[in-house]
């Protein structure tokens, strides 16, 4: 303890405390301040720029799920536009077979009715034809039988008979 | 990494070097008898005092063969019934005495005292000290040159890093690269967590101070010139006394009153605790102080023993041994530099804590 | 120098050490324990480590 006091040297004490305090205030002035602004400066423009980056990628994700929406719908849309346009083209093709079996159906009928009005009017024809050769064959025969006198009278009795059993 | 391996083993030669000059002039390979190992062993202690003196030159080292020194004088300002300024060389190393304004001075052992004409020097017949009266000695000493010098280096190179933020934008250039994370540590891990985020700003500019100051003038103590500043008391006391005035003058109601009236514990003993907290705010400066004076004296002591160890054994084994041994504590002590700076800012950043602390009323 | 003063000191020194080897023990199980408070226990220690210091020196100096 004595060694320490004997050691002691005011002046030593006294430059030191002078300098140690002018070093402060200087440093203060032209070192501590600037830096300590600029490195707070720097932490707040870190923290800010940080900052920002969380809000794009809330704002990033927001979008994304966002355009998922659009395209869910826009996907909904084509699939039911696909669907209404399958089920137009398959009712156009079935009004068309429909149609078509009527015309069809028409065609046969008219055919039918067609070959049944020839039909009956050959048949008619043909009749006409077989009855005028009857008569005239018959003519004929009558005239035949028309020749001879007694045959003549039979006959025209038989023939009056019968129209007055009518 | 290279560069960092180049600097290492600069820093290493340089403590090599440093230790070398404390014992060199006493290397003597001629003859070593009991005598001559014995003066070796004395004049090792004494170059071990000498290095931790202060001195009124600034001495880089000697040639022992011609006796010449070299190094370069400093002022010698007294304060006795007036100021007396002259040149430490016109002492001629303590060989003539110095007449200012009809006054005598002389210097013994590193020390200035009064004296006559003759420069008659009287002893204590006890413990051989002198006992001729002292003037009030302001002299710039060599430690008080190198705390300017000291200074002067950290003002500007903090001023070079604040200047090259406006330069560069964000970024600090050159030097500040490195000075940067050093003060962000200071301010992260000293002085919020110590002080609290609150309070801590008009602290810092001291903290800071008080860290670079103690750590350069450490890592000067370990350079070759070898001025060790905060091996002296009054350094040491002079930033204790800082301490304690910043903590004292700051604090709040709350430190006050829990030094004079504790509040949570009994009437007898607030009377008893009072004055112990009261001697409380004086050890805590006064440990600082001690701390870091005994930190680096030991270091130095312990370092430069080591070294002499070298010359005294004389033998391969012996002095390769020591000279391991000085290498390993030589890079402890680099560490211990920054460690002491650390320790002082830390211990000052929680008193001043204490002082603004605010406690929930219980 | 007296010699019991300076076995005094010895034992003082003696106890300092063991004091700050404690702590120093002490603190490096709670790190191992919890690596994620690491900060604030070396503080502590630190701070500790000097609070003891300071007695060792005391009594060095009470000697020389």
């Amino acid at each position: 303890m004595e060694k320490l006091l004997s050691e002691f040297s005011v002046g030593l004490f006294f430059w030191q405390s002078l300098l140690f305090i002018a070093l402060v205030f200087l440093l203060r002035r032209f070192a501590w301040k600037p830096i300590l602004n600029a490195v707070n400066q720097r932490e707040e423009k870190i923290h800010e720029a940080l900052e920002l980056a969380d809000k794009t990628k809330a704002e990033m994700k927001m979008l994304q799920a966002q355009n998922e929406n659009l395209l869910k719908e826009a996907r909904a849309e084509r699939d039911s536009m696909i669907k209404d346009a399958k089920e137009t083209a398959s009712k156009m093709v079935g009004d068309a077979k429909n149609k078509a079996k009527e015309e069809a159906d028409k065609v046969l009928t008219n055919a039918q009715l067609a070959i049944a009005a020839e039909k009956n009017a050959a048949l008619t024809e043909l009749k006409t034809q077989v009855a005028s050769m009857a008569l005239e064959i018959a003519e004929k025969i009558v005239r035949d039988e028309l020749s001879a006198g007694d045959k003549q009278k039979k006959m025209a009795s038989q023939l009056a008979e019968e129209i007055s059993l009518n | 990494m290279v560069k960092a391996i180049r600097f290492f083993f600069s820093v290493l030669l340089m403590m090599i070097y440093s230790s070398a000059f404390g014992s060199e002039p006493e290397y003597d390979t001629i003859n070593h008898t009991q005598t001559e190992s014995l003066d070796l062993k004395s004049s090792i202690k004494e170059q071990i005092n000498h290095h931790l003196q202060d001195s009124h030159d600034f001495h880089l080292f000697s040639d022992e063969t011609t006796g010449k020194h070299y190094g370069f004088p400093l002022p010698v300002i007294l304060w006795d019934d007036g100021l007396h300024v002259f040149m430490s060389s016109e002492f001629h190393h303590g060989e003539t005495v110095v007449q200012s304004d009809e006054k005598f001075y002389t210097l013994n052992h590193g020390k200035i005292y009064k004296t006559d004409a003759e420069g008659t020097v009287n002893y204590d017949a006890e413990h051989h000290h002198v006992i001729n009266e002292k003037p009030l000695d302001f002299s710039i000493t060599k430690n008080v040159f190198m705390i300017f010098f000291v200074g002067l280096l950290l003002f500007l190179m903090l001023r070079s890093t604040a200047r090259s933020y406006k330069k560069r934008g964000d970024l600090p250039s050159g030097i500040g690269r490195f000075l940067e994370p050093i003060i962000v540590f200071v301010r992260e891990d000293i002085a919020k967590p110590n002080i609290g985020a609150k309070h801590y700003k008009k602290y810092m500019s001291f903290l800071l101070t008080v860290f670079f100051f103690i750590w350069l003038v450490n890592l000067f103590g370990l350079t070759p010139i070898g001025v060790n500043i905060t091996n002296n008391i009054a350094v040491t006391f002079a930033l204790a006394v800082m301490t304690y005035l910043i903590t004292t003058f700051t604090a709040k109601k709350d430190y006050w009153k829990h030094i004079f009236w504790m509040p949570g514990v009994p009437v007898p003993m607030k009377v008893v605790l009072a004055p112990i907290e009261l001697l409380g705010t004086i050890i805590k400066p006064f440990s600082l102080m001690i701390r870091l004076y005994a930190n680096i004296t030991a270091g130095h002591i312990v370092i430069m023993s080591i070294i002499g160890m070298m010359f005294v054994f004389q033998n391969w084994i012996g002095s390769s041994l020591s000279f391991i041994l000085a290498l390993v504590l030589g890079i402890l002590e680099l560490l211990v530099a920054a460690l002491q700076a650390y320790i002082f800012t830390m211990l000052s950043a929680l008193y001043f804590g204490s002082a603004v602390e605010e406690h929930d009323h219980h | 120098m007296e010699i019991p003063v300076m076995v005094g000191a010895g034992l003082v020194v003696i106890g300092a050490g063991i004091g700050i080897g404690r702590i120093g023990g002490s603190a490096m199980e709670a790190i191992a324990r919890q690596p994620e408070a690491t900060g604030k226990i070396q503080t502590a220690m630190l701070i500790a480590a000097a609070l003891i210091e300071g007695i060792g020196f005391a009594a060095l100096f009470a000697v020389g």
